[in-house]
């Protein structure tokens, strides 16, 4: 686990582009609901990360706004217009698919100048701008290469040369970085959101990756089994998730038992505040981001420090307390020095929880 | 290690070795025997005669033809139907496998018996209707289209084995939807994208087809057709050194259209890298 970092700005100069809308959106697959009425607005010029575990809906949403699949009700909005009716290859969306779909008979230059054929440009405008296109993502000697010539970083680069080639007013991007290696996708993730700022491009970008999604995006949208559950900037995510399925899916979180304490939880023998309301019945799961949690050594202590995983300059800590929680705690490398796993200490929270919820039975 | 490498490439060499004897010693015998002149000199007769005799170049132009023409029956049927299976009806795909496949698992004898029962059976039957006419016309010697339709069907599970294996190396959907993505309506996206990328496959069909239509003979023959497969058997038994002349020749001219065939096919390619 990396830290996560917001986008130097939280959002960046909006120079054009379209705006989006899905309005409950619904799509059903036999017995399986792929969207179960979706709301969603992209804004002009800003990166939207699609977020959710596999299977939420998250492909599906972003085909029927490109036209490869259909919806059952619902209405996709491109700066207000219906789109329903306007087939696949007149949506002006260009598309990065997860998996390499370079053509490949035509080299990396007549795979980008593809839709420029297909428009009927002259040869050589095309080629000229085929050309500054892959100058653009980095790869202008690669020109006369063929696909399978190419490692897959480079065939994802000319795949977004290629999508980029004729102006379209949305630019989608499906997981185009979850077949390539970790240093790879790191170098591809900044060039896309570089590139995506300076064209100032509306774009969608489906992951499953939070990580990807928080440092990439301007907005996050989290998806959860066909429906939006919370949509907002990634610090915001992070720091004020909606929901507890936000929360734990977005960073890693710690659920403590505690018990109703008027409009407050007591957990581990203090009282804390609760930003907003609480769950109106039933027993009380208080949730905390690791680096929130503080342990001191003490001997005898409530907490046994169970596992230690050094993450660079800091280090996870897992201590169980004697009810079988286990509550993770980010420490700096050197203060966690004194917490050998088998040593015991006292678990220290912060005045606020992060999130109060309904308990879940723990296995 | 390095010893490894040198027994296996031993060992290859050897199976090599053993594998062209067996196919060249024979074939060699046959050329030297067809040639031989019987006083230690050499002829080439046998062959001079064969080209010279009555129905030669038609029985080949007839086979050349009945070839082509199954050959783009064949593809104008599969590729459609193969295409629009990986694109639209997946479930589908099966189905068309074990159609495809049936061909192989009736005998080409039965297959011929069946023909021959419904184009005797035919005429009696539908002699007041327009089918009696297309009945006769299938049979026309000079262009049999029924041997072409028999054909179409003996050459299926090949054809369709070809342009599966092709067909499972490219992924048809994607492909179609970055076409689309990119501008191109369906037709436009199947001939600039999906066919170029099948190139291979459509010519591994081709070319099993054709090897399967020139070596032909039983329904042919059965069916009183003379195609080249028919008139060489018909026409070599003269003589010992002409029947293997005209085996020999045979064999060549199958060879030399599979090599134009194949020429043509990858000269296209490395033209356009
Ligand atoms: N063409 C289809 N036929 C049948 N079911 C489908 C089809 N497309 C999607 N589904 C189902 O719809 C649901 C949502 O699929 P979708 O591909 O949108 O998920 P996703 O969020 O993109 O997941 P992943 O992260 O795994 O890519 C899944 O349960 C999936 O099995
Ligand atoms: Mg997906």
């Amino acid at each position: 686990m990396s830290t996560v970092t917001a986008p130097a700005s939280g959002a960046s100069v909006v120079t054009g582009g379209a705006t989006v809308e899905f309005r409950s959106l619904r799509r059903r697959f036999g017995a399986t609901t792929a969207l179960d009425g979706l709301d969603l607005t992209v804004r002009p010029g800003e990166l939207l990360a699609l977020l959710g575990p596999s299977g939420c809906g998250k492909t599906t949403a972003l085909r029927i706004l490109a036209g490869f699949e259909t919806h059952d009700s619902g209405e996709v909005l491109v700066d207000g217009e219906d789109i329903t009716r306007i087939p696949a290859h007149k949506r002006d969306a260009g598309m990065v698919f997860q998996s390499y779909s370079l053509f490949p008979h035509l080299t990396a230059l007549d795979n980008v100048a593809f839709g420029m054929r297909m428009r009927g440009t002259s040869k050589t405008e095309r080629r000229n701008r085929a050309q500054e296109l892959l100058e653009l993502v980095g790869l202008p000697q690669r020109a006369g290469h063929y696909p399978h010539q190419m490692s897959g970083g480079q065939q994802q680069r000319v795949a977004l040369a290629r999508a980029l080639a004729l102006k379209p007013r949305v630019l989608l991007l499906d997981e185009p970085l979850s077949a390539l290696d970790a240093k790879v996708r790191l170098s591809l993730r900044e060039e896309i959101r570089r590139l995506q700022q300076e064209l100032g491009i509306t774009t969608l970008f489906v992951t499953h990756d939070q990580e990807e999604a928080l440092s990439m995006a301007d907005r996050v949208a989290v998806l959860r089994a066909g429906r939006l559950e919370q949509c907002s900037t990634p610090s915001e995510l992070y720091a004020r998730p909606a929901t507890a399925f936000v929360a734990e899916f977005v960073g890693t979180m710690s659920r403590i038992p505690g018990e109703r304490s008027g409009d407050g939880v007591e957990v581990l023998g203090r009282r804390h505040e609760v930003d907003g309301e609480l769950p109106a019945d039933g027993a009380l799961d208080v949730l905390v981001r690791p680096e929130n949690v503080g342990l001191v050594p003490t001997a005898n202590g409530r907490a046994l420090v169970v596992s230690a995983s050094f993450l660079g300059s800091v280090t996870r800590l897992t201590v169980r307390l004697a009810d079988g929680t286990e509550i993770k705690s980010d420490l700096p490398t050197e203060a966690a020095a004194a917490l050998p796993v088998g040593s015991t200490a006292e678990v220290t929270l912060p005045e606020r929880p992060v999130l109060v919820d309904r308990r879940v039975a723990t296995a | 290690m390095a010893s490894l490498i040198s027994k296996i490439r031993f060992g290859r060499g050897l199976v090599l070795l053993v594998c062209g004897v067996y196919f060249a010693v024979p074939m060699a015998a046959s050329v030297i025997f067809s040639i031989d002149d019987s006083k230690g000199g050499t002829t080439f007769r046998a062959y001079t005669d064969l080209l010279n005799a009555p129905g030669f170049m038609d029985s080949l132009t007839l086979s050349l033809e009945l070839a082509g023409v199954t050959v783009a029956v064949l593809l104008l049927l599969l590729v459609p139907a193969l295409l629009a299976a990986r694109l639209g009806a997946p479930k589908l795909r099966p189905v068309i496998e074990v159609i495809c496949s049936l061909p192989l698992v009736v005998p080409v004898v039965a297959l011929t018996t069946g023909i021959v029962g419904v184009l005797r059976w035919g005429p009696d039957y539908l002699s007041d209707t327009p089918l009696f006419q297309t009945i006769v016309a299938i049979q026309d010697p000079s262009f049999p289209i029924v041997l072409v339709i028999a054909y179409v069907l003996m050459a299926l599970p090949f054809a369709y084995r070809a342009l599966d294996a092709g067909l499972r190396g490219v992924d048809v959907v994607t492909l179609v939807e970055a076409a689309r993505n990119c501008g191109a309506g369906w037709a436009r996206a199947v001939f600039t994208v999906v066919l170029p990328n099948l190139r291979s496959a459509l010519l591994n069909a081709a070319v099993l087809t054709v090897a399967l239509v020139l070596g032909e003979f039983t329904t042919a023959s059965i069916l009183g057709f003379a195609p080249f497969s028919v008139w060489i058997s018909s026409n070599g038994k003269s003589d010992g050194q002409m029947s293997v002349a005209v085996s020999i020749l045979s064999l060549l001219i199958v060879w030399v259209v599979l090599l134009l065939m194949s020429a043509v096919g990858r000269g296209r390619k490395s033209a356009r890298s």
